[in-house]
């Protein structure tokens, strides 16, 4: 039985939300600097200027990349001989983004209540999907998501008849119809299985992967890359002013489905496609 | 596409000469307000009470920024999306305001509104926070301090780099330069 502190746990949130927030992981800033190298558009190649120069800034400045430091999601992996000590769990993590969020100058986004309002002044809590698994690790992703590409996520029920043209069809019309306010270049993750919630989840799940890497089956990997494709022809660009490059990466997370049911989600992430990887 | 620096308040001759894609750099004076401080706001209009701000000629950045860090004048402070002030913006058009900063398309009775009083709809770069808050020289809260991140703040601006996104004449950078590389 491995012993991990409730506190080592907030410490190292607290670190990381800060981190995702000041620096781009190496992989998503080359996807940007090769859509800045590609776009046509004089307007989009001023933006995607823009982007990285921000990105630089918040760098060295340890600045946030973007005034909206997010809902913090953690995508949790506990390995079940692992044995946490001197707290619950969660909240040493909302301990964590207490502090990070407090310390590093990062902004308060959350009502405690959705109707009435009223900000938890802390950023908590945070939206914790935890996995128990074998063994005796503990992996988090922390993942601060901004409000303006997820508003521009959907689900649909579909009808299985509807098939790959009907995924084709949802996210091109939904990357069309976002236009300008998910702040593209953006990050596409898609869900297709599973049940309802569990179909939002895998398109939340697929934007984790880094950008550049392949879908380990070739099916979804050819459907992934016709995706990226065809956003990339709706003419969106980046900021929504026109030009190529509307998307840099397509990401599918795939469940089995029920016999009647198929749900495909597709969660937006900004080009500030923030998140951080550590394992305890 | 014509680029040109302005002093705000803006006149109507300076609204009615933008074109959508025009590039604009701004100085002087602008306002925050985002969801909660419009509410606030068009209810004391309902109501027929003074506003904290003026609007005549005035602009009016959605921003919610990040918290200033120590010797700095503001911390990061990119534009949020600004649909969700379309049920709000023709009012505060009505009453004399002259400009918008935001991001992502308006709605058409906001469109209808910028052409009847004359008001213009720019873009600042969505996500470009860091770099957007550099030309920011100060900032104070002017109301609605209970609402942190959305309170009205009075923003002191040297060369704020916009984009006229829609202009009062029906011109829309979003409807025309998509249309361009659409295949």
């Amino acid at each position: 039985m491995k012993e991990i502190e409730a506190g080592r746990i907030a410490e190292v949130v607290g670190k990381l939300c800060q981190e995702a927030n000041f620096e781009l992981e190496d992989d998503v800033q080359e996807g940007l600097e090769k859509m800045f190298e590609e776009e046509e558009s004089p307007a989009g190649k001023e933006v995607m200027r823009q982007i990285l120069e921000n990105s630089r800034i918040a760098r060295t400045e340890k600045l946030p990349l973007c005034q909206d430091t997010g809902y913090l999601v953690v995508f949790a992996e506990l390995g079940q001989d692992v044995h946490i000590t001197g707290g619950g769990f969660e909240d040493a993590i909302n301990e964590g983004v207490r502090n990070g969020y407090a310390d590093g100058y990062l902004r308060k986004s959350i009502l405690a209540d959705p109707v009435r309002g009223g900000n938890t002044k802390d950023n908590t809590p945070a939206v914790i999907h935890l996995r128990l698994v074998p063994g005796d690790k503990l992996k988090l992703y922390i993942v601060p998501k901004g409000g303006g590409s997820e508003n521009m996520s959907r689900i649909a029920m579909m009808k299985p008849a509807d098939g790959v043209e009907g995924i084709k069809d949802f996210v091109v019309n939904g990357v069309r119809e976002a236009s300008g306010n998910p702040c593209p270049p953006i990050m596409v993750g898609v869900g297709i299985g599973g049940t309802f919630e569990m179909c939002a989840q895998l398109a939340k799940k697929a934007l984790l992967r880094p950008v550049g890497s392949t879908h380990e089956d070739p099916f979804y990997d050819k459907l992934e890359k016709e995706l990226l494709e065809l956003v990339n022809r709706t003419g969106v660009g980046p900021a929504g002013l026109g030009g190529r490059c509307t998307a840099f990466a397509v990401h599918i997370e795939t469940a089995p489905r029920h016999i009647a049911s198929f749900p495909v989600a597709m969660n937006i992430n900004c080009h500030s496609a923030r998140h951080k990887y550590v394992e305890l | 596409m014509a680029e040109y620096s302005m002093e705000t308040p803006l006149s109507k001759e300076d609204v009615e000469k933008l074109k959508a894609g025009d590039r604009v750099s701004l100085s002087g004076t602008i306002y925050t307000a985002r969801d909660s401080a419009h509410e606030r706001l068009v209810k004391l209009i309902e109501d027929g009470k003074d506003l904290p701000i003026p609007l005549e000629g005035q602009i009016i950045y959605y921003v919610g920024p990040a918290p200033t860090p120590p010797g700095r004048a503001i911390g990061s402070a990119g534009p949020t999306t600004s649909y969700r002030m379309d049920p709000y913006a023709p009012l505060l058009i009505e009453h004399g305001l002259a400009g918008m900063i935001g991001k992502g398309e308006r709605s058409e009775p906001v469109v209808e509104a910028m052409k009847k009083h004359s008001a213009v709809y720019f873009a600042a770069t969505g996500g470009a926070a860091a770099l957007i808050a550099g030309s920011i020289t100060s900032s104070e809260v002017v109301a609605y301090e209970d609402l942190g991140a959305e309170a009205i703040r009075k923003l002191e601006v040297k060369d704020f780099p916009v984009i006229v996104a829609q202009d009062c004449n029906g011109g829309n950078v979003y409807v025309e330069g998509q249309k361009k590389y659409a295949e």
